[in-house]
């Protein structure tokens, strides 16, 4: 009897440790990242790093200014949104209320399936189509730009909204929508001014989501972008938080290397940031 | 009553509304046609008995992919078989052991932060653990466990999703009949996650099919052929990798078409399978 | 007194379901009309069948006349968007908005095409205070509905279908899930309501019927088996099964 209790106390600590090795992982990548990016922005000054306009790394005289990096990421997730969701919160209105069951499953279909797509297949299309059409359309040197990345992070976080608010409407109760339409609402009106609103919160989570997935994304941002480090321009090559960090790694040493560190750590920061944000209107949601 | 017509303009804000949401939906499925028949049309001509069966060789100017399939189904066993007990342990753990809420609301919060963060901090990170501090240098090992710790909350989430199925009386049944804990465990749980464990497995291997920014810097980017114990140990490139190389940096684009379309297929069947799986273990249920 | 509503031989099926079986019914205005029977028996069918919800259903087939101020209501003339704003409807479970107080009542008009702030202002207060729930929530009008307890969202329901004034107010069985001091307040409120509308409303609960009606009709298994003044009805049904069920051996 007892030696069972100490097999079963074994298999429960067992578990525990499972349980706590995701723990463990949030850990250690925010141990890593802090440890190592700490040092580099410790040597070029805070306030030098994340607003200084100038990133020459392999000069003579280097000088680590990320706040081109900053400011891309932000207009290009800016740009990604302002695309991406009027067109899959539109969309996923239509699945959800209007769209007759089989439209529903195989849009539904195709949307999962553009979830799934490799960000590289992204990359690689929006080199090919994307920048050369730029190029054509705008009359530039060089198609590789912020609206291209825009384009591409546009496309790439449809899915995440499309579903997400599909969701959120799904669930809002019928009963809202009967009461709108026997006030004399016509079916159109009632999902715009009765069933938007109540789903809000998971729309809303929906939106943060894509925001994560846009800053995020390197891959497909890197072979689009031109992966220069200018000022933003929405017709200019730009370079990403995450494609500064991926540009150089491979090469990177000693000062260089701690300071894409400090990128990774200032990415990092944000995404924790939309993480916060995102689980605050989901428990919201969840508190109603 | 009078026929007295809804007014000029709502019915202007209808049809604008309509018109919107049709243009949206247009968008939404032309970008998924376009993406699949140009992919399609650049890719699979490129694709060839030759190109699938070798390895590149710089002295004849071939390119064979064979390497880069065969390090894909490498790191895609590995991490599967890493991550598969961890997650549905930890998914046991939170169903059937846990009581202490703070410390669920911990791990579940952990698991929502992975699934969070983008795969370049995952490559970063992986790279300074793994490949330097335990001395794996770049290997498709390192990078197998990087996607561990990436692949860990989905496998987590579907079991948890399919053990919330499992009806109380079942484990009260086995319970009163006298079962420890773990038999309860082995014979009413463990059963009843399987098909959680099919859609995370799933899940996850698109997932890894998909992924090249947390690889680059763990798993590296050779072409060698290998075995998988030797292939575990040595740098190599899944075809998501190889595709971004082939592309960004050797500009060798009907390669990286083909890699591109066989994607495309992999990611369509998985698409189907997940879909099909779902339906199953619906029915399944039901019954 | 003039009929408001007439029905002549209506039929409804729900696919190859026969709901409703040549009902014929003529209800006047400014009175509250009871529609009685055992659950299922049609009675909330025909009731949603009055400001066509049952046009949401795909499967739904009307066959008959229902005429609404002498003007069938299923003519393609007919906007059911205007039928649904002059026939309001209340439901069975209280359903507000997951907006505050005002935007729930203002709801209605701003959908009709109600812009002014004050006038909307004006709709708002005297549609609470004829749904007699104004001094309840006259401090808290900005403050989210889902607040309120389960008799006060359902005479905020009652003030959102008066605020688009609507002539019938078809009731679905709208104390079945309140308390009964909430479902005695919204009886009042009923009785008061009717100087100024046609009330129709379905209950399960016989002794609501006697209380409020003026007329009751008696539906079993998709028929109209009785229909006629409350009192008569209860004292002297004509027919068996209205007895039965009044004196409780089925239901």
């Amino acid at each position: 009897m007892k030696n069972k209790k100490a097999f079963e106390n074994m298999i429960h600590g067992i578990f525990l440790m499972l349980g706590l090795i995701a723990v463990g992982c949030v850990l250690l990548i925010t141990v890593y990242l802090v440890i190592a990016g700490i040092p580099a922005i410790r040597e070029i000054g805070l306030f030098k790093f994340l607003f200084g306009k100038t990133w020459e790394s392999t000069s003579a005289n280097p000088s680590y200014g990320i706040l081109p990096f900053i400011l891309t990421s932000i207009y290009g997730t800016a740009g990604a949104i302002i695309i991406g969701v009027p067109v899959g919160f539109l969309t996923a209105v239509y699945l959800s209320k209007i769209a007759p069951q089989k439209i529903k499953a195989a849009v539904g279909t195709a949307v999962s399936l553009l979830a799934g797509i490799p960000s590289v297949v992204y990359g690689l299309t929006g080199m090919l189509v994307l920048v050369p059409g730029i190029r054509e359309i705008f009359h530039l040197a060089d198609g590789a730009s912020l609206l291209a990345a825009i384009i591409v992070l546009a496309i790439m976080i449809l899915p995440s909204i499309i579903k997400v608010s599909i969701t959120a409407l799904d669930a809002v109760p019928k009963e809202y929508e009967d009461a709108s339409l026997a006030l004399g609402a016509t079916p159109i009106e009632t999902y715009f001014k009765v069933s938007v609103p109540a789903a809000k919160s998971g729309i809303a989570a929906a939106v943060v989501l894509g925001i994560g997935r846009a800053i995020g994304e390197a891959m497909a941002v890197m072979m689009v972008s031109g992966n220069v480090a200018n000022m933003p321009g929405l017709f200019q090559s730009v370079r990403f938080l995450t494609t500064a960090v991926a540009s150089e790694m491979s090469y990177s040493s000693g000062l260089q290397r701690q300071a894409l560190f400090s990128i990774a750590l200032v990415l990092f920061l944000f995404i924790m940031l939309i993480n916060a944000t995102l689980n605050f209107f989901l428990k919201g949601k969840k508190g109603d | 009553m009078q026929d007295s017509k809804i007014s000029k303009a709502r019915k202007a804000y209808i049809s604008i509304m309509k018109v919107l949401m049709w243009l949206s939906v247009a968008v939404t499925c032309s970008l998924v046609t376009f993406l699949i028949i140009y992919v399609f049309i650049k890719g699979i001509p490129n694709i060839s008995w030759e190109l699938l069966s070798e390895k590149p060789s710089y002295l004849s100017e071939k390119i064979g992919i064979l390497p880069d399939i065969l390090n894909t189904v490498y790191i895609v066993i590995a991490t599967l078989l890493i991550v598969l007990p961890i997650g549905v342990g930890a998914a046991i753990y939170l169903t059937e052991y846990a009581q202490n809420k703070k410390l669920v609301n911990t791990i579940e919060y952990a698991a929502e932060t992975l699934s969070g963060i983008p795969s370049i901090i995952y490559g970063l990170v992986g790279m300074l653990f793994f490949c330097q501090f335990l001395n794996m240098k770049t290997s498709l090992l390192a990078g197998a466990l990087t996607l561990v710790i990436m692949n860990l909350p989905t496998i987590m989430r579907t079991t948890q999703e399919s053990l919330k199925t499992v009806p109380q009386s079942y484990r009260e049944g086995a319970f009163g009949l006298g079962a420890g804990k773990w038999r309860v465990i082995r014979t009413v749980v463990f059963p009843g996650c399987v098909d959680g464990v099919i859609t995370g497995c799933i899940l996850s291997v698109g997932r890894i099919l998909g992924e090249s920014a947390a690889l680059l810097f763990t798993a590296g980017f050779a072409h060698a052929l290998n075995g998988i114990i030797e292939g575990l140990s040595s740098s190599g490139s899944t075809l998501t990798v190889a595709l971004y190389v082939y592309a960004k940096e050797q500009g060798e684009f009907g390669v990286a078409f083909a890699i591109a379309a066989i994607l495309m297929i992999l990611t369509l069947i998985i698409n189907l399978s997940a879909a099909m799986v779902e339906r199953y273990f619906k029915k399944r249920r039901t019954i | 007194m003039s009929s408001i509503v007439t029905v002549k031989n209506m039929c409804l099926w729900y696919g190859e379901h026969q709901a409703l079986k040549d009902v014929n019914i003529n209800i006047p205005e400014k009175s509250i009309t009871a529609f009685i029977g055992p659950s299922g028996c049609g009675k909330s069918t025909f009731l949603k069948s009055l400001n066509r919800m049952n046009d949401l259903i795909p499967s739904v087939k009307i066959t008959g006349d229902v005429k609404y101020n002498g003007k069938n209501i299923f003519e393609s003339s007919v906007d059911v968007n205007e039928l649904r704003r002059e026939i309001g409807m209340v439901f069975q479970k209280p359903n507000p908005f997951p907006m505050s107080i005002y935007d729930n009542v203002a709801y209605g008009p701003r959908t009709h095409g109600v812009k002014s702030k004050a006038k909307l202002d004006d709709i708002v207060e005297q549609s609470l205070k004829d749904a007699a729930i104004w001094e309840e929530v006259k401090d808290r009008l900005k403050k989210n509905a889902l607040g309120l307890s389960g008799g006060q969202q359902q005479r905020l329901c009652i003030a959102r279908a008066l605020a688009v004034k609507p002539a019938v107010l078809l009731m679905d069985e709208p104390t079945s899930a309140l308390d009964p001091i909430s479902t005695s307040k919204i009886e009042e409120l009923t009785i008061k309501l009717k100087e100024n509308y046609t009330i129709i409303m379905v209950t399960h609960n016989m002794q609501q019927a006697v209380r409020i009606s003026d007329q009751t009709a008696f539906f079993l298994l998709g028929e109209l088996v009785e229909y006629g003044n409350t009192e008569t009805l209860f004292s002297t049904p004509k027919d068996k099964r209205t007895e039965d069920y009044i004196t409780g051996r089925f239901g």
